[in-house]
């Protein structure tokens, strides 16, 4: 995994980095106004995001939609006990599949968890993530391949992640909502 | 308030709206006015723009407009699992959601039913959180970092059944 990016960047790149993880101002000169908090120059914070996201740091720059609240209710956690010399084939390959939206090896955790390749398949309904997942399995071949399908009941919490503590006005959620009680943020789903 | 997110969906979308959560997950312009080249792509007022992106989000519709970072690239983070006995997971669900570091938390259908993202700068601050969970709930944190990323797919694809 090699070192992680605070530890070896420029802290400059990291102070950026904490100012736009909640997100860019929508108005007329952004690039300028996040330069402006930072003391930087908006060519130089548009260079600098030009590197994070060509060095694939930065993964996309733009809309983040909340899936749920477009209406894509079913939200099923899919994992898979893959001999390991096949995990990298195989995540390959369900990770270019058009429905599947995250795909990543994580390290088993015997006995109480054998499963090494997560996926997520988000879809309007319940029924729909099943069929793309049959779908899934045919298309891969993974018929062989031991694997449970971790539904979400309920959704806790929900938000960008935060790289550091910087920018933390209040205790408040982008959304607006505020972080505890809890109550307020459960929404019953799926079901 | 969830009911108010809830009811977003209850009003169609406009044409611009739909173009807009659709086919701006990703290549948002690095110029100086990006919303204005993306304006000028679709064709309305720079204004247009700005005040359906704002009316998005504050319907909960989007979280924000801007990047998404490659996970473990730049900080820390994992995914963690809790086997949390049902009569206590409200309150098990409360305590790990104030953490500033968590920042996904959801009930799953599994004896594991308690899943939650944190993010840190760094793997210790990481590891002092899931251990000081595990200590003030008495519950087993099961960490499960990622080890290799495997997603080719940018963004996320929406239907408009």
């Amino acid at each position: 995994m090699g070192m992680s990016f605070t530890d070896e960047r420029d802290p400059l790149d990291l102070a950026l980095v904490r100012e736009v993880q909640d997100g860019l101002p929508l108005s007329h000169r952004p690039y300028a106004e996040i330069g402006a908090r930072l003391g930087m120059a908006e060519q130089e914070v548009i260079r600098r995001l030009r590197a994070l996201t060509e060095s694939g740091d930065i993964r996309r720059l733009g809309v983040v939609v909340r899936h749920r609240e477009l209406g894509y209710r079913a939200n099923a956690m899919v994992v898979w006990d893959i001999p390991d010399e096949r995990a990298g084939e195989l995540g390959s390959l369900i990770g270019r599949q058009p429905f599947v939206n995250l795909c990543y090896r994580r390290p088993r955790r015997p006995p109480k968890w054998p499963y090494n390749l997560f996926c997520m398949i988000h879809g309007r309904t319940r029924e729909g993530v099943l069929a793309n997942l049959e779908e899934l399995i045919e298309r891969c071949g993974l018929c062989d391949i031991p694997h449970r399908v971790l539904f979400s009941r309920r959704r806790f919490k929900q938000r960008g992640a935060r790289y550091g503590a910087a920018k933390q006005a209040s205790a408040q959620t982008r959304e607006g909502l505020p972080l505890q009680p809890n109550e307020r943020y459960a929404d019953r789903t799926d079901r | 308030m969830v009911a108010q997110r809830e009811s977003a969906l209850n009003r169609p979308l406009s044409g611009l709206e739909r173009r807009l959560l659709n086919d701006f997950q990703d290549g948002l312009p690095l110029s100086p006015a990006p919303f204005a080249e993306m304006a000028e792509t679709l064709d309305v007022s720079e204004a247009a723009v700005l005040k359906a992106l704002s009316g998005l989000q504050n319907q909960g519709l989007i979280s924000r407009v801007g990047p998404v970072f490659r996970p473990n690239r730049v900080g820390a983070s994992t995914l963690a699992a809790m086997g949390v006995p049902e009569g206590r997971l409200e309150e098990v669900a409360a305590l790990v959601s104030a953490y500033e570091e968590v920042n996904h938390n959801y009930e799953r259908e599994h004896e594991l039913n308690l899943w939650f993202v944190a993010t840190a700068p760094d793997r210790e601050r990481l590891d002092q959180v899931l251990a000081e969970i595990e200590r003030r709930t008495g519950i087993e944190v099961i960490d499960l970092p990622m080890v290799e990323d495997y997603f080719i797919n940018l963004g996320f694809p929406l239907q408009w059944a």
